[in-house]
């Protein structure tokens, strides 16, 4: 018998899990992804001044249900930001491109997106960018409905 | 979702997540010895050093006593019904014809049952403690794989006794 | 919920783990957990027999096999039939589960395991599964560039330089030469570690933790039974655990408010007065992060084993953490220690555990 602990007595095969996960949005949720379709970005606003963005159905620090749906931005700062120098297939940008979190106008918190800035020497915390948004006939309700975010034009 | 297109005026309700995710999976020790046993056509085991159960398919541990099953066993070609189900419901990519009965098959000498084809009896005639061989595919067909085992089929041997399977069900 | 001096005493008395390393890819999961168990029994000279409970923590999305910690406890062998739970968190989470069940006094004794493999899938994206499925997971980051965001941060805020997070990275994986378990040591200079490439900038190659396979393994017991089976237990004087909303971009990522909470919650003080700290941090500058939070001074050995830096593997680093604190105290070598673990991208989620040589009042 040849010796059953030698690694390559050992068999391995490809593997894949694939799941189609359908999820309700609800009413909060569901009202940012409508706003999205429409071009208008949704926050919610909380306590002690907060304007959530993307907006939750609570505060995340009292944790009181949010109050009404405003409209943000478009544009908004850079609060940070990373360099990602080797997009994946499932990025949205296939050329490198800048994570950050962008806090828009009106809003008090940061929402997670890309930057499409051609190199990490146009980036800067405090920087200003601009949603991109897909063609209104491309948007299905998603957060990728903003393709990205650019730089706005210094001027 | 009524709204399919983005130029509906229906509010979003669902959103699809769709998740892709590749692995390359391991069999490890036990349960590749046990692979490459089918791909030559026969059926290998691991013996517990404590309490002397053998495992088949094996995991390389025994589930009672917690400890590394070392010993490989040779199993019979032949074995138990423990029990059965008769399956009636088509299923799609479904390659044998309904009604087909998928088994609980304890080969003789182990100590842990495990799933089969039953073939070449009609469905309404299988029982418990029925004596079964194992049909394996030709041999240019064999495989560290379930599907080098076509199916199993009565050995005409009178049943076992229920007391030699009540362990296993 | 938190520290007070109710309940029974509860300690670590035994603690093992496997050899960290990049791919542990010719055994499953249950050949993998085996010797590790068998060692945390064989230290203290129990069997199964003697565990009041077992509790785990693993994700079954790292080997992609739904329900892999069912089959895991072939490792263990729980017939006849045993008291059994299982986290899909961190170890260190199991091991708060198995604490509470210690201190309601219904048991004496707990094993607490975890494996974790991220070799066999695409680790970044199982990672992004952990994240909100609305707002973060479409984006599919990667947990580098969530750290990176925070790092960066954390320069901006004037906290730290990148040069600060050379000198974490550089002193972990020194000390983990020391540690016959470590997956990543070596002797480099932090000016040396400047000169590397950045992965997700700022963030550069030796700032991360490498990607790990191993498991590991401790046994609690209560009251009487803890000095029966450990000449020197390492008491639990106080654990708990706090999380932050999943809300990244609501967070102040350059502290660790949940850390703090935490540390309170387990009776720990605003500078925590131990000996020693083993705290979870994958990242360099979480470390930093994770001083200011727990109020650890100079005199705090932090992460003498090399800490995450030197190994990660996922559900399981937490919980060598605390193992590595215990053993410090269970070997003589530190009176007080603190343990900490992490969940969730960016520190989102803390527990801490404070450790001591006495018995903690309450008595037995």
């Amino acid at each position: 018998m040849p010796d059953p602990t030698a690694a390559d007595e050992v068999l391995r095969a490809p593997h894949v899990l694939e799941y189609t996960y359908t999820r309700s949005v609800g009413p909060v949720i569901g009202a940012f992804l409508t706003g999205l379709r429409q071009g208008r970005i949704l926050g919610a606003t909380g306590d002690e001044g907060r304007v959530v963005v993307p907006p939750a159905e609570y505060d995340p620090v009292t944790a009181r249900p949010s109050g009404e749906l405003v409209e943000v931005g478009p544009g908004g700062a850079v609060s940070t930001w990373a360099w990602e120098n080797e997009p994946t297939a499932d990025h949205p940008l296939s050329r490198p491109f800048a994570w950050a979190l962008v806090v828009l106008d009106g809003a008090t918190t940061g929402l997670l997106h890309v930057v499409d800035a051609g190199s990490p020497d146009a980036m800067a915390s405090g920087m200003r960018v601009r949603p991109r948004f897909r063609p209104e006939g491309e948007r299905r309700g998603h957060l990728l409905d903003i393709e990205c975010f650019v730089p706005e034009e210094s001027s | 979702m009524t709204d399919a297109t983005s130029t509906g005026q229906e509010p979003v309700a669902i959103m699809e997540s769709p998740i892709h995710v590749d692995y390359r999976f391991t069999a490890g020790l036990a349960q590749s010895r046990f692979l490459k046993g089918l791909s030559q056509g026969r059926f290998l085991g691991q013996r517990c050093p404590r309490c002397h159960k053998v495992y088949v398919p094996p995991r390389g541990s025994c589930p009672t006593d917690g400890v590394p099953t070392t010993d490989e066993v040779e199993l019979s070609n032949q074995g138990t019904v423990t029990t059965y189900c008769v399956v009636n419901v088509p299923f799609q990519g479904q390659s044998i014809e309904i009604p087909y009965i998928c088994a609980q098959i304890l080969l003789d000498g182990a100590n842990l049952a495990f799933m089969g084809l039953i073939q070449e009896i009609a469905a309404d005639q299988v029982r418990m403690g029925m004596r079964v061989e194992a049909v394996w595919v030709p041999p240019e067909e064999l495989g560290p794989t379930m599907a080098s085992v076509r199916h199993f089929r009565p050995t005409g041997e009178p049943d076992a006794d229920y007391e030699s399977f009540k362990e296993y069900l | 919920m938190s520290a007070a001096p109710t309940g029974r005493p509860v300690a670590v008395v035994s603690f093992a783990q496997s050899p960290q390393v990049r791919r542990e890819d010719h055994r499953n999961e249950v050949e993998m957990l085996m010797p590790v168990v068998e060692e945390v029994f064989s230290r203290i000279g129990v069997t199964k027999a003697d565990m009041g409970f077992v509790c785990s923590g693993s994700s079954d999305y790292l080997v992609g096999a739904p329900f892999s910690f069912v089959s895991a406890l072939d490792a263990v062998g729980v017939w006849p039939p045993m008291r059994e739970s299982h986290v899909e968190m961190d170890g260190a989470w199991a091991l708060y589960e198995a604490w509470t069940m210690l201190r309601a006094g219904d048991v004496d004794t707990a094993l607490v395991y975890s494996f974790g493999r991220s070799s066999p899938g695409q680790l970044a994206k199982i990672l992004a599964l952990q994240l909100d499925p609305y707002y973060l997971a479409p984006l599919w980051p990667p947990p580098t560039a969530l750290a990176a965001l925070q790092a960066r941060a954390v320069i901006d805020a004037g906290r730290a330089t990148e040069e600060d997070f050379a000198e974490v990275a550089a002193r972990s994986r020194r000390q983990a030469l020391a540690n016959p378990h470590a997956q990543l040591s070596g002797d480099r200079a932090p000016g040396e570690l400047m000169k590397d490439d950045y992965v997700v900038s700022p963030l550069r190659r030796h700032a991360l933790p490498p990607i790990t396979d191993g498991a590991a393994a401790v046994v609690l017991a209560a009251g009487e039974r803890a000095t029966e089976l450990c000449d020197r237990p390492a008491w639990i004087t106080g654990i708990d655990h706090r999380i932050e909303t999943h809300a990244l971009g609501a967070r102040d990522l350059t502290s660790s408010p949940s850390t703090t909470l935490a540390a309170r919650g387990a009776g720990l003080g605003e500078r925590a007065a131990v000996d020693v700290a083993e705290l979870h941090a994958p990242y360099a500058h979480q470390e930093l992060i994770l001083r200011d939070a727990l109020g650890l001074g100079a005199e705090v050995s932090v992460n003498p084993s090399g800490g995450a830096l030197a190994a990660n593997a996922l559900m399981v680093a937490g919980l060598i953490r605390i193992g590595e604190a215990a053993q410090r105290i269970m070997d003589g070598s530190a009176a007080r220690a603190l343990a900490h673990a992490t969940s969730g991208p960016c520190l989102q989620q803390n527990l801490v555990c404070a450790l001591a040589a006495e018995t903690p009042s309450g008595g037995r």
